[in-house]
């Protein structure tokens, strides 16, 4: 997966230099380890500031919407699906995207690796499916597949769905992944376990909103969140506001949501809010047969009408 | 999600059919007065934003 950097260096200067793209958009190592940032390049001098490892968690659909020039974007699996959701909600256009399709062997969970360690980590590196850690009077190697992200683990999506360049040769899809294990879960307990599950897992919520910046999906102009006249939701700490803010903007996704993960790497409190965007994911495919960003002509089942839409919900 | 089932109800009512929105309103008011108050979705916490 490492030799992919020189490759998108390499697609990202030849795309500048022959004027086929404005901006390219792709991943730049972070001040912190396991945080890499995104990377905007205009120059093709500056394409050496490119990376790519299993650090590159975020979403770089969030950089798409509403921009107007041609633009290259390095996409994983999830982010192509996105980019197809935005073309479809026609936050950009089809023809002023150049997809760099690079096929995802998943990204690493810097608070799994940070909880093996008890000091602060310095430097992360990987060599063939190794995690190399050198820490503050510490050094370790972790196996990649014991720190991934959670929904890496679960993918069943890692190429791109939509590309224009392909960094590598295709990697074979999961098979037999169980998507929804920890939502059947939720969904057997009762009317006031939920209420108690829910009130733990958002308990240390800031409502600092970073799981919403993130998210690719989250472009609305005014948030519901930040509209005060009317104001649909308090923006206080009250668990209520909480619990509102989450379930909300968990439907807000539905059916558009493609699990990246963005969400939960960016929360600062370490939240795993996936749960709710994840019920909304299964119950958009229990009852409209629907997984997201997988198709340029067909429209999402929130925007459609059926005949037979379930409707036994109904008196 | 936590909210117990017959506090929230879903029905297609038009405005020709007022027998049927009377009937409805009668028994969900009657679901609703048997739940008892709302103890879920109440804010307790002094009133900020």
């Amino acid at each position: 997966m490492l030799a992919y950097t020189e490759k998108i260096r390499d697609i990202a200067r030849r795309l500048l230099k022959e004027c086929r793209v404005d901006l390219v958009i792709g991943f730049q190592k972070g001040s912190m380890p396991m945080m890499n940032e995104p990377c905007l390049i205009r120059r093709p001098e500056d394409t050496d500031r490119l990376v790519w490892d299993s650090s590159c968690g975020i979403n770089l659909a969030n950089y798409l919407t509403d921009r107007k020039e041609k633009i290259a974007v390095v996409a994983k699996g999830c982010d192509s699906r996105n980019i197809v959701t935005h073309i479809i909600e026609n936050k950009i256009r089809r023809d002023q995207l150049y997809i760099v399709g690079v096929p995802c062997g998943g990204m690493i969970d810097k608070r799994r690796v940070a909880a093996v360690y008890d000091g602060e980590i310095l430097e992360v590196g990987e060599k063939d499916g190794s995690v190399i850690i050198k820490g503050r009077g510490f050094d370790g190697v972790l196996k990649k597949e014991e720190v991934m992200q959670q929904n890496c683990t679960l993918c069943t999506h890692r190429n791109p769905v939509i590309c224009d360049e392909w960094v590598a040769d295709r990697v074979d899809e999961q098979t037999g992944v169980d998507r929804y294990a920890d939502v059947r879960a939720v969904e057997s307990m009762g009317a006031q376990e939920k209420w108690r599950h829910f009130e733990d897992l958002l308990a240390p919520c800031i409502r600092c909103y970073a799981c919403r910046n993130a998210c690719p999906l989250c472009y609305c102009p005014t948030c519901f969140v930040d509209e005060s006249r009317p104001q649909w939701v308090g923006k206080s700490q009250d668990p209520v506001d909480v619990r509102t803010f989450h379930f909300l903007r968990a439907y807000h996704c539905a059916g558009r949501c493609t699990d990246c993960g963005a969400c939960e790497r960016a929360c600062p409190v370490g939240i795993n809010m996936r749960v709710f965007t994840k019920k909304l994911e299964k119950d958009c495919l229990d009852l409209f047969g629907w997984e997201a960003g997988l198709s340029l002509e067909e429209r999402p089942p929130l925007d459609t009408y059926r005949a037979n839409d379930p409707d036994d919900f109904i008196r | 999600m936590g909210i117990e089932p017959g506090r929230l109800q879903f029905s297609w009512v038009s405005s020709a059919e007022s027998t049927k929105f009377v009937t409805v309103v009668r028994e969900v008011t009657e679901t609703i007065r048997a739940l008892g108050p709302n103890q879920t979705f109440v804010k307790t916490m002094p009133k900020v934003a």
